[in-house]
């Protein structure tokens, strides 16, 4: 399978999350009917002139930060012109010319192996229309179009379907962390065109590229891109020649298939946009807006294992998500006892909300009272199964967990005498059990704890318990 | 007052309402009836509505009587038909745009609206502007109030045509290579291009982005002045216009009564083959008038002028071949009768549009296209560069610069249209102004033996409207050219 070599490039666009649309004031992401968040500009009324957002201007750069981009202090706009319904003017504004920001890199991981992706630019744009293909019609809701959308463009530096994947996840994961898109596959928010291609390995030049138009999953992604590699790999293994074409992903038959010239075969005329002065920004401004730059995924994962002492592989759980980073942090300060932190928040707290299909957010636990849960955990106050028991509590009603320990009565029972009583009527009512004991078969001590906890309902402190039950039974 | 209410400027007008020595009402049915009665030998309007004109005036009427005293209240004006005018149909002149009702008012409508002026009329033009005669209009051709078998320019030779024949004070209507210069030259009253960026474009029907700009057609300069003061300055719905304080300049511009002390430029370039003799020497007799009023008379090299319909004629179908591609039939407007999506663009688009159109459309597409767009796009760009640089240089050795406005008088119906390219060269002296992106005033300077008005252009810096309007306004006073009135 290693006799050629793929090359994978990504055009990613994005909606950013603004108040407002690209070039007007009408509302951006509305949810409402049709046609509502509409007005001459994103219509394409004659006259009509559009007027740049300045924060897309502003979170698009943050990405070029982020990215590491060289930031144009004077970046233009162009027309691109096509005919098309979803395109009220039947040209976008976008940039062509002198794009916001050039160059850049993101780091992935694929199997443990670090890979750098080269970025060629970000650019600035407007989205289109939104068209629903209907039976004999199509519906176009012009609520989306002039949604403000940054494309970042890659160089054809990412060679199988698991490292494009890779780059997706870590640009998705940084754009959320600084609040640049809520990034929501299923409303369409990452569309990406995929670039591929392969060559002979041993060789140099890049061969003939296929281009999927507006992928919107990555998994379909990933099942595109497994598909379209094969296949040309396949065309070439049998000597046939690859034609460079727009194909498009069909997702039920699970292949792609040649777009009709007519969809794509553009020349799209670009010359610079007359309504619009170029974008100038100054140096200051830039390094504010660098300045307000979160600390990013792969940073707080290294200071995660660093600082908390965690685990690799617990620090990436933590740090995928920024929400989930925070409140771990929030509750590691209380507690001190991080691992104990990171455990019941993996463990309990994402189970609980995936159960809730809830985000961080929503959990009514503080860090704060997570930490003081853990803290009575430590102290012996209340041991393993009661402390569920409290964090359930915590997690659907909050409060503090001391008063539901004391509330439910579960503090653990390290009472010597209660034990020793707990222990007796254990033994007393498994007489066999307590033989296969003596006669040095360990584990049945483990089913006599078990009885112990049950008498106790919970509350015995289970090595206590085991200590005098072994005294009993051998005394 | 007497039956010819008519007669009234714009800011005579205002002083009457102001006076109450008419109502809006009044005035706004006087020039109605004067619409009605001329315009079947002009037709320099689109569309007007008695109803909805009288509507407006007696709103207008009314708040006065409850002591509102802003100075245009309820005085009448006249929009090019490609300024949209919310609840007014806007076609741009043309089929394309047939039945479409403005949903918003362009920023200079909303100003004016808040000064009080009335809607009365819409004005005929080229279709979307392209045209330098009002023969395209989808609405049939305008005639010339001095001799109606004569074009009144373009391409807003409805605005001029209305003016001069006096069916409004004053006018709005908008240059993109001389379509407010040019009519106003040729129907013999005041037409004043500002400064690229200094009036809003919001509203104004895009021919070509770079070069378009909104302007008065006027019975003076004082007028025009007035409602240039009213439209101008800086809107947040157009990125491309000016912060610079506008200024109040009508005072010093009505004041305004000799040049000394102003160096005014004569460009050779300006005076070459193809110059009618009548019109150049009207040209150079209203040079010996500025003269007289104490300006100093330099010369000044414009040296790269002739390239300057060229370039025009490159960039300006450029932006438009973008601009009108949203009139596709999709969202408003015509639409043909089609099978699918692509026949519904070709026949709406092939039906839509007339032949100036189609051809410029077609002309900027092609010089857009691959292979083709950095040698004529880019190139054109250069020599826009090079013009605005020219004009740069002569500023620096005058305070503004005089010529005419237009090789000929007006010429007859027809005369041109089969000849894209002689039409093409009627622009000369008015294309420069705007690849350069300054401000250009056109005032009578005289008639020709035929009857037929000539224009004298002044043309000035960046900015510096005040200037050259002080100068219009100076030479008028000295000349009684702007207060002829064709007969008709």
């Amino acid at each position: 399978m290693n006799d050629f070599i793929p090359s994978i490039g990504l055009e990613v666009h994005v909606q950013l999350k603004t108040r407002t649309k690209m070039f007007c004031a009408c509302p951006a992401h509305t949810e409402g009917e049709p046609n509502t968040a509409v007005c001459p500009v994103c219509l394409g009324l004659p006259g009509a002139l559009p007027v740049m957002n300045r924060e897309a201007i502003r979170k698009t750069v943050k990405v070029g930060l982020m990215i590491g981009s060289r930031i144009s202090l004077r970046s233009t706009f162009d027309r691109k012109n096509y005919f098309y319904p979803d395109m009220a003017k039947n040209y976008q504004i976008t940039q062509q010319a002198a794009p916001l920001c050039i160059g850049g890199a993101v780091e992935i991981e694929v199997e443990g192996k670090k890979k750098t992706i080269r970025v060629n630019h970000i650019h600035q744009e407007e989205d289109v229309a939104k068209s629903t293909h209907m039976e004999n019609s199509t519906e176009i809701d012009f609520s989306r179009a002039g949604t403000p959308l940054m494309e970042l463009v890659t160089e054809p530096d990412m060679s199988s379907p698991d490292e494009a994947i890779a780059f997706l996840t870590a640009l998705k994961e940084m754009l959320i962390y600084a609040g640049i898109s809520d990034c929501n596959l299923e409303m369409g928010h990452v569309r990406c065109d995929v670039n591929s291609s392969v060559r002979p390995a041993g060789t140099d030049k890049l061969g003939v590229k296929s281009e999927l138009k507006n992928m919107n999953t990555f998994k379909g992604i990933h099942r595109a891109l497994e598909y379209e590699l094969d296949r040309q790999m396949e065309t070439l293994r049998k000597n046939g020649s690859l034609a460079q074409e727009t194909r498009r992903w069909d997702d039920i038959a699970g292949i792609t298939l040649p777009m009709r010239s007519k969809e794509y075969a553009h020349d799209y005329r670009y010359f610079p946009e007359p309504d619009l002065p170029p974008v100038v920004l100054d140096t200051a401004t830039v390094e504010a807006w660098r300045a307000e730059l979160p600390e990013l995924p792969a940073a707080k994962r290294a200071r995660f294992v660093a600082e908390y002492g965690l685990p690799e592989y617990d620090a990436g759980v933590l740090t995928a998500d920024k929400a989930i980073s925070e409140y771990f942090e929030a509750g590691a300060k209380k507690s001190g006892n991080f691992k104990a932190v990171s455990n019941w928040v993996m463990g309990e707290l994402l189970r609980a909300l995936g159960e809730k299909g809830q985000g961080i957010a929503d959990a009514k636990i503080s860090p704060e009272a997570l930490a003081e849960l853990i803290a009575l955990v430590d102290a012996k106050t209340i041991n393993m199964p009661a402390a569920k028991e409290v964090f359930q509590t915590l997690f659907e009603n909050g409060g503090n967990p001391m008063a539901i320990v004391k509330e439910k009565g579960l503090a653990q029972v390290s009472d010597a005498g209660a034990i020793d009583g707990f222990a007796g009527q254990a033994i007393a009512a498994n007489p066999k059990v307590a033989d296969e004991f003596r006669a040095g078969k360990e584990a049945a001590l483990m089913f006599l704890v078990g009885q112990v906890m049950k008498l106790s309902r919970g509350k015995a402190n289970p090595q206590l318990a085991a200590e005098a039950l072994r005294q009993k039974l051998q005394a | 007052m007497s039956a010819d209410l008519f007669d009234l400027g714009f800011l005579e007008a205002a002083d009457a309402l102001a006076k109450k020595a008419v109502s809006s009402e009044e005035l706004t049915s006087a020039l109605l009836d004067r619409s009605e009665k001329l315009e079947p030998a002009l037709n320099s309007l689109t569309w007007f509505s008695r109803e909805a004109a009288r509507a407006e005036a007696r709103a207008a009427d009314a708040a006065r009587a409850a002591g509102d005293k802003r100075p245009f209240l309820g005085v009448p004006i006249a929009i090019k038909d490609l300024l949209n005018v919310k609840g007014q149909p806007c076609t741009a002149g043309s089929n394309i745009l047939k039945g479409y009702v403005a949903p918003y008012d362009a920023t200079v409508i909303a100003r004016l609206r808040a000064a009080g002026c009335v809607f009365v009329s819409r004005t005929n033009t080229d279709e979307f502007a392209m045209g330098g005669s009002t023969e395209t209009s989808a609405y049939g051709t305008t005639r010339n109030p001095w001799d109606v078998s004569r074009v009144p320019g373009g391409s807003s030779g409805g605005s001029a045509a209305a003016v001069a024949a006096r069916l409004a004070p004053a006018a709005l209507a908008s240059d993109t290579g001389g379509s407010i210069r040019q009519p106003a030259a040729f129907c013999g009253v005041t037409g004043f291009k500002p400064t690229y960026g200094r009036v809003s474009r919001y509203g104004c029907t895009a021919f070509a982005s770079s070069l378009d700009q909104v302007g008065p057609i006027a019975r003076s300069v004082e007028d025009a002045a007035a409602v240039y003061q009213v439209i101008a300055g800086l809107d947040p719905h157009d990125s491309t216009t000016s912060p610079r304080p506008v200024g109040d300049g009508l005072p010093e511009v009505r004041a305004a009564k000799d040049l000394k002390g102003l160096k005014l430029g004569l460009p050779k370039e300006y005076f070459v083959e193809g110059l009618d003799p009548e019109v150049e020497k009207l040209t150079r007799a209203a040079v010996e008038q500025c003269r007289a009023l104490g300006a100093e008379i330099v010369d000044v090299d414009l040296p790269h002028s002739q390239y300057g319909i060229a370039c025009y004629y490159i960039l300006a179908p450029a932006e438009a071949s973008a601009n009108l591609a949203r009139y596709d039939g999709v969202r408003y407007g015509f639409r043909a009768e089609s099978e699918d999506l692509l026949e519904m663009y070709e026949k709406t688009r092939a039906q839509g549009f007339g032949a100036e159109v189609k051809r410029r459309v077609i002309l900027g597409t092609y010089v857009l296209s691959s292979g083709f767009h950095d040698a004529y796009y880019l190139r054109a760009q250069k020599v826009r560069t090079l013009i605005r640089g020219d004009f740069e240089k002569a500023f620096a050795r005058c305070d503004a610069i005089l010529g005419p406005v237009t090789p000929t008088a007006a010429f007859r119906v027809g005369e041109k249209s089969a000849d894209p390219v002689q039409m093409y060269l009627g622009d000369i002296f008015t294309v420069n102004v705007n690849l350069a992106g300054i401000c250009g005033l056109s005032v009578p300077c005289g008639f020709t033996p035929n009857g037929l008005p000539a224009g004298l252009h002044v043309v000035g810096p960046a900015f510096e409207e005040a200037r050259i309007l002080k100068i219009g306004a100076a030479y008028q006073h000295a000349t009684d050219w702007h207060r002829k009135h064709p007969k008709i």
